[in-house]
């Protein structure tokens, strides 16, 4: 029988949340690096006990860790990232030119093949790879030295490469999403990389559709249709069906268009789910209300999921990392707060249960489905 | 033996307890101390200092027979009440709270 595997991030470690296929009872176990802050770990498709954690801490810096045994036991791996080359700037918040620096690693995410390679996200905004199950991380330096770079400023998180995800189909594409770049595709497997922002427009830059400086929160792909992309962009919802050579709205009937997270069912191409967040100013979700909203025509009409999730004083966040399906039938759906519930919904959406509701500030959500 | 007291999170990423102790040769130096302790716990590698430059990272602090080192040149030696394992060598995070 199938069972699931949650693992989550917080601000002060990591958990794992175990279930059957039904998806009511669960067991929690944690916290794993207490004290520290886990801003992902994602497990190999490839062997899903192999899993990679991202660990950090303002005061101890990067560590990285990796497990053979499902989260079971962890070892301490390679945390040194240098970027290759002679550095330069990218663009500092007062528009000055700021020394590109490493601060820590965002996203995890493993190759669909060979559970030795995994691929880091990194702030200042860069891409690594690691071939030796994270021993040492290699920067892939043509993004980081694309010809846009020193234009790029940070929003308020920080310059971060955020999301990384992998064309299943040609594992030589791949898109990295950058706050507060935009979206990048490599198809030479990461020499090079090329903006693709074409149909972004932002209000906060002063030409509002430029190539590059588009606040992208998260991107989203199904595997059987790699080159329909979904995005939650700082406001607006974006869909490309060519692979992120051009984007359109669908934001549609969203009662704001503000959010960090973006997903798709797993057997539903079309079936996507955003959390609408009040906005840039207000980082918790409108008029008190937690509410997942679903488009199963692939955006622009959505409706919005309520059944178990608070509907009057409730003001969370959702961040980018923090939304994840599972892989069976019907598809399961989870996100993390930033006030520690842990919600899943077994039925693709329909209802909704919290499995924990005070684990510190959730930072990601990730899911595997196990045999 | 030299007494090396770290801060919580990283006695749990080394898998040790609060005090470890090193035995090393005169001159007894912050470096000394730090490179020792980096080649016995991996895991600390980056934690404390910075792997490439060897800078202390910036919320770290460094303290000996009530005196603050955190500045003090990495090659000077320490009090001989640390080299001689009556006073510990503390490695502390900055004060976090509000």
């Amino acid at each position: 029988m199938s069972k699931v595997r949650v693992l989550v991030g917080t601000r002060k470690g990591a958990f794992v949340l175990s279930s059957d296929a039904g998806r009511k009872k669960w067991k929690v176990e944690g916290p794993q690096f207490a004290g520290w802050e886990i801003y992902h770990l994602k497990g190999s498709p490839a062997n899903p006990d192999r899993l990679y954690a991202s660990q950090s801490s303002s005061w101890f810096g990067q560590v990285m860790h990796r497990s053979d045994d499902g989260g079971k036991t962890w070892e301490t791996v390679g945390n040194q990232f240098a970027y290759e080359g002679e550095v330069g700037p990218h663009t500092w918040y007062d528009g000055s030119p700021h020394p590109y620096e490493f601060k820590r690693v965002w996203h995890l995410e493993p190759s669909l093949n060979d559970p030795d390679t995994v691929y880091a996200g990194v702030e200042d905004a860069a891409i690594f790879k690691s071939s030796d199950a994270g021993t040492t991380w290699s920067e892939l330096p043509g993004l980081r030295t694309h010809q846009t770079a020193s234009g790029w400023a940070p929003g308020a998180g920080g310059l971060c490469l955020h999301t990384i995800l992998i064309d299943p189909k040609n594992h030589d594409r791949m898109y990295g999403a950058i706050s507060s770049a935009g979206v990048f595709r490599t198809d030479d497997a990461g020499k090079t990389w090329k903006p693709i922002n074409r149909g972004l427009r932002s209000n906060h830059i002063p030409d509002e559709d430029a190539e590059v400086g588009h606040c992208v929160h998260r991107i989203a792909m199904h595997p059987s249709r790699p080159n329909v992309l979904f995005m939650q962009k700082h406001w607006d919802v974006m869909r490309t069906d060519d692979g992120g050579d051009t984007w359109h709205e669908i934001s549609g009937d969203l009662p704001t268009d503000f959010g960090f997270v973006v997903d798709v069912h797993a057997n539903e191409p079309d079936t996507v789910y955003v959390i609408p967040i009040t906005s840039d100013s207000l980082h918790y979700v409108p008029d008190g209300k937690l509410r997942v909203y679903r488009s199963k025509s692939g955006g622009n009409e959505w409706e919005a999921l309520t059944n178990g999730l608070p509907q009057k004083d409730c003001y969370v966040n959702v961040l980018r990392d923090a939304m994840a399906v599972d892989q069976l039938d019907p598809c399961g759906v989870y996100f993390g707060t930033s006030g520690g519930q842990v919600y899943a919904s077994p039925d693709g959406g329909d209802s909704w249960a919290p499995i924990v509701h005070d684990l510190p500030g959730v930072l990601s959500v990730e899911v595997q489905t196990l045999a | 033996m030299i007494q090396v007291i770290l801060p919580a999170n990283l006695q749990t990423l080394a898998g040790v307890g609060r005090v470890v102790e090193l035995e090393l040769p005169a001159p007894v130096t912050q470096r000394a101390i730090l490179d020792a302790l980096e080649a016995n716990h991996p895991a600390l590698r980056g934690t404390i200092r910075d792997m490439t430059t060897k800078k202390r990272r910036p919320m770290i602090r460094f303290f000996a027979c009530e005196e603050d080192w955190s500045d003090a040149s990495p090659d000077s030696p320490l009090p001989d009440e640390v080299v001689a394992g009556k006073e510990p060598f503390l490695i502390l995070g900055a004060i976090a709270g509000g």
